[in-house]
C-alpha cells in the first residue's frame, strides 16, 4: 500500500499535543452542557436541589475524589519515570492507574446499587412521586454521573494499552506523545470530578 | 474511476495502488479521503435533493396531492437531516478542505492523516445510521431536522436512532476541525507566512474553530433526547420540572453557528475564485481573512433569535437582535471586498466564476432576508412561515450550495486533469440559477402573505405562488441533472485540462493535474502571496 509513504509523517509533538488539548477542550465543552442545566435547575430549584443531594453519599464521593487524584499522580510519575529510562516503573505505575479506574468503578457501582434499591433512579414510580427538583437533580445526577463514569472506563483502557505498548517498548523513553496524551485525558477526567464532587455532594 | 483509460496522462493519486478499493477506503492520503467524501456528500445530496423535489410535488396543490400527512412530516425531516448533517455541514471542509488545505498551505498531508480517515468512516456509519432510522424501529423521524422537544419525547417514530447517528456525525465534524487547526498551525511550509495563506484555507480555520466549540454542545443535546426517551429523566419535560425551552437554548448554541460552518468555507472558496477570474489581487487581503474570524465569533452568540417567540425577556430579545446584526458587519465586509476586486478586473465569466457571482446574489438576498428574522417586530410576523424556509434556502443553498458547485467547477481540472464542456455547464448554471429564484423567491412572498412552513395542507389563496414554486423546482432540477451528468462525463472522458487552465496562482496550480500522490518536493520554499496576480507576466494555459 501506498499508506508506507504517508506513515513516514514527521512525528510533530507539539502538534500531537496541541491536537489532543483542542480535543479536550471539546470534552470539557460536552459537559459543559450539562453544568449549564445544574446551573439553571439550581436557581429554579434550589430547595429541592439541597432536600435531594442530603440523600448522596458524601463518604463514597470523597473516597473517590482521592481515589482519582491518586490515579492521576500515578500517571503523572509514569510519564517522569518513563522519561528518566525506568521502563519498569513507568509500567507499574500505568498498571496502578488502571486499578484507581476500576476502584472507582465499583465504589460508584455500590452508590448506585445503594441508591437505586431504594427506588431512586430516573423515571422510577418513586422518584416521580417526588418534587419536581428533586426528579431533576436525581436525571442530571445520573446523567452527567454516568457519562463520567463512561469516560473513566475509556480512560482505564487507554491506560491499559499505554501500559502494553510500554512493556512491548512502542512507547518508550524518545517517544512517548501517545503516553502522554493518554494522561492528559486521565488528568480531565479527573478535573471533571473536581466539579461534579462539590457541585452535587458539597455545595448543597 | 480506475477502470478508465490510464495512458493519456499522469493519473496522480488517481493512479490504481493494487489493492483495489482498500486502496481507497483505507487510505490516508488526504486527496484520497476528499474524494471519498465527494462520492459519499453528493450521493446524500441527490438524496435530498429527490427528498426535496417530492416535498414541492406535495405543495402543488392544496390538499393531499401524492402523500399522506405523516410521510409528509417524515420527508420533510429526512430532507433536513440529510441536507443539513450530510450534506452542507461536511461538504466544503470534507471535500475541498481535505482535498486542497493541505496543497494550499504547501504541506504534504494533514497533521492527523489516520484520524482524517477515522472522520470518513465515523461520517459514513453516522449517514448509514441516519439513512437506517427510515427503516427500523417505529419508522421515519417526523420531528424536523431540530428534534425539538416534548414532540421528539413523545413520537413514537425512530428518533432515537436519527438522534444518535447526529451524535456520529458531530464527533466527525469534530476531528475534522481539529485535524485542520492542527494541521494549520503546525503545517505550513518555510515561506507560508499567515499573510501567505490563502483566504480559503483562513475561512477553513474559522470554521473549524467553530466545529470545536460548538460541537460538542450538539452532542450533549442530543444525547440528552435520546436519554429522555429511553429514561425519561425530565430534563426537558413540564410535568417533571424540566424545561423545554433550556433544549432550544443548548440545541440552538450549537445549531445556529452551524450555520457559519456551512456558509465560511462557501466565502472561502468565493475568496478564490473572485481574483483568480478577475485577474487582480483580492482587495483587502486582511479584512477578509478577519471577517472569517469575526463571522465566527459573533455567529456564536446569536443562538437566541430563533427564540424571540418561544418566551424570553425583552432585554434578551433585545441583545439577540442586536448581536444579529453585528454578524452582519463582516458579512458585509466580504461581500464589498469581492465587488471591490471584481471593480477594473479583467473579468473572464467562466462557469465557476458565473456560480461566484450568483453566490454574491443569491448570498445577498439570503442575508438581507435575515436582518428582517432577527430584528424581533418583523420577526413576530413571518416566524415559522415560509419566509424564514425561502431565506435560509437563499443563505444555505444560494450560498454554501451555490459556492460547492462553483468550487466543483474550479477545482474539477485539478482534480481530473480533464474539463467538463464549459457550455453544458453554463447552460446548467442558468438553469439552476433561474429555478433557484423561481422556487425561493416564490416561498418569501407566500411566508410574508401568511403560509405558515411544515404544513402539509394550505388555503386556496396560496396554490398559485405554491404552483409556481413547485414549477421552479422542476426546472432547478433539470439544471442539477444536467451539471451532475457534465461532470461525470467529464470525469471520464472530458479534454485534458493541463495543469493551470485558469491561470490561478495558489500553491495546489503548481502541480500536475491530478496531482501526484506525494504532493509537494521536500524543500518546497514559497516566496510569494497567493494572489499576485498584478506581480508577475502570467499567460493562462488553455487546456
Amino acid at each position: 500500500m501506498k499508506e508506507a509513504e504517508h506513515a513516514t509523517v514527521q512525528k510533530d509533538y507539539a502538534g500531537a499535543k496541541l491536537g489532543m488539548w483542542l480535543f479536550l477542550y471539546t470534552e470539557i465543552l460536552l459537559f459543559g452542557g450539562l453544568f449549564v442545566l445544574y446551573s439553571v435547575y439550581l436557581q429554579r430549584y434550589p430547595r429541592e436541589f439541597a432536600a435531594a443531594a442530603a440523600d448522596l453519599n458524601i463518604v463514597l464521593g470523597a473516597v473517590n475524589t482521592v481515589i482519582l487524584l491518586t490515579g492521576s499522580l500515578l500517571v503523572a510519575i509514569s510519564i517522569t519515570a518513563l522519561r528518566r529510562g525506568s521502563v519498569r516503573l513507568a509500567q507499574w505505575m500505568l498498571w496502578g492507574s488502571v486499578l484507581t479506574g476500576i476502584v472507582f468503578l465499583i465504589n460508584k457501582y455500590i452508590e448506585w446499587s445503594a441508591e437505586i434499591s431504594h427506588g431512586i433512579y430516573p423515571g422510577s414510580p418513586i422518584l416521580d412521586q417526588k418534587e419536581n427538583g428533586e426528579i431533576i437533580f436525581f436525571g442530571l445526577y445520573y446523567i452527567t454521573l454516568g457519562l463520567h463514569g463512561l469516560h473513566v472506563l475509556i480512560g482505564a483502557v487507554l491506560l491499559a494499552f499505554m501500559a502494553v505498548y510500554v512493556a512491548t517498548g512502542s512507547v518508550h523513553r524518545d517517544d512517548f506523545i501517545k503516553l502522554e496524551n493518554t494522561g492528559l485525558y486521565w488528568h480531565l477526567v479527573d478535573l471533571v470530578w473536581i466539579f461534579i464532587f462539590p457541585l452535587y455532594y458539597l455545595l448543597l | 474511476m480506475a477502470a478508465n483509460d490510464s495512458t493519456t496522462i499522469d493519473r496522480g493519486f488517481l493512479a490504481p495502488t493494487g489493492n483495489g478499493l482498500f486502496g481507497w477506503i483505507f487510505s490516508t492520503d488526504h486527496k484520497r479521503i476528499g474524494l471519498l467524501y465527494m462520492y459519499a456528500v453528493l450521493t446524500f445530496f441527490i438524496v435530498g435533493a429527490a427528498l426535496g423535489v417530492t416535498i414541492r410535488l406535495e405543495l402543488m396543490a392544496p390538499g393531499e396531492t401524492i402523500v399522506s400527512a405523516q410521510t409528509y412530516n417524515a420527508l420533510f425531516t429526512l430532507h433536513g437531516v440529510i441536507m443539513v448533517f450530510l450534506f452542507i455541514i461536511p461538504g466544503v471542509p470534507g471535500i475541498f478542505g481535505n482535498l486542497f488545505l493541505p496543497l494550499h498551505l504547501g504541506a504534504n498531508d494533514v497533521a492527523f492523516p489516520r484520524l482524517n480517515l477515522l472522520s470518513w468512516w465515523l461520517y459514513i456509519i453516522g449517514a448509514c445510521m441516519a439513512l437506517g432510522s427510515l427503516f427500523s424501529g417505529g419508522g421515519p423521524p417526523d420531528t424536523g431536522w431540530t428534534f425539538y422537544v416534548p414532540f421528539s419525547v413523545q413520537t413514537t417514530t425512530n428518533v432515537s436512532l436519527a438522534a444518535f447517528a447526529v451524535f456520529v456525525l458531530g464527533f466527525s465534524s469534530i476531528l475534522t476541525g481539529l485535524n485542520f487547526i492542527t494541521t494549520v498551525h503546525r503545517l505550513r511550509a518555510p515561506g507560508v507566512t499567515w499573510g501567505r495563506v490563502t483566504l480559503f484555507v483562513w475561512s477553513l480555520y474559522a470554521t473549524a474553530w467553530v466545529q470545536l466549540l460548538a460541537t460538542p454542545i450538539l452532542a450533549i443535546t442530543v444525547s440528552l433526547v435520546v436519554l429522555e426517551r429511553i429514561l425519561g429523566a425530565g430534563l426537558f419535560d413540564p410535568s417533571k420540572g424540566g424545561d423545554p425551552i433550556m433544549f432550544q437554548h443548548l440545541f440552538w448554541i450549537y445549531s445556529h453557528p452551524a450555520v457559519y460552518i456551512m456558509v465560511l468555507p462557501g466565502m472561502g472558496i468565493i475568496s478564490e475564485i473572485i481574483p483568480a477570474f478577475a485577474r487582480k489581487p483580492i482587495f483587502g487581503y486582511w479584512a477578509v481573512a478577519f471577517s472569517s474570524l469575526g463571522i465566527a465569533a459573533a455567529g456564536s452568540l446569536v443562538w437566541g433569535h430563533h427564540m424571540f417567540v418561544s418566551g424570553m425577556s425583552d432585554m434578551a430579545i433585545l441583545v439577540f437582535s442586536l448581536l444579529t446584526f453585528i454578524v452582519a458587519i463582516p458579512s458585509a465586509v466580504k461581500v464589498f471586498n469581492w465587488v471591490a476586486t471584481l471593480y477594473k478586473g479583467s473579468i473572464s465569466l467562466e462557469p465557476p466564476m458565473l456560480y461566484a457571482l450568483s453566490f454574491i446574489f443569491l448570498f445577498s438576498l439570503g442575508g438581507l432576508t435575515g436582518l428582517i428574522l432577527g430584528s424581533a417586530a418583523t420577526d413576530v410576523h413571518v416566524h415559522d412561515t415560509h419566509f424564514v424556509v425561502g431565506h435560509f434556502h437563499y443563505v444555505m443553498f444560494g450560498g454554501t450550495g451555490f459556492a460547492f458547485f462553483g468550487a466543483m467547477h474550479y477545482w474539477f481540472p485539478k482534480i481530473f486533469g480533464r474539463m467538463y464542456n464549459k457550455k453544458i455547464a453554463t447552460i446548467a448554471w442558468a438553469l439552476m440559477f433561474a429555478g433557484f429564484n423561481i422556487l425561493y423567491f416564490s416561498m418569501k412572498i407566500l411566508g410574508l402573505r401568511g403560509m405558515p412552513r411544515r404544513y402539509y395542507d394550505y388555503l386556496p389563496e396560496y396554490a398559485d405562488l405554491n404552483m409556481i414554486a413547485t414549477i421552479g423546482s422542476w426546472i432547478l432540477a433539470a439544471g442539477l441533472v444536467l451539471m451532475f451528468v457534465n461532470i461525470i462525463r467529464g470525469s471520464r472522458s472530458g479534454l485534458l485540462a493541463g495543469d493551470n487552465p485558469w491561470g490561478s496562482l495558489t500553491l495546489e496550480w503548481t502541480l500536475s493535474s491530478p496531482p501526484p500522490a506525494e504532493n509537494f518536493p521536500d524543500d518546497l520554499v514559497v516566496d510569494r502571496g497567493p494572489y499576485d496576480y498584478d506581480a508577475r507576466d502570467y499567460k493562462a494555459q488553455e487546456g
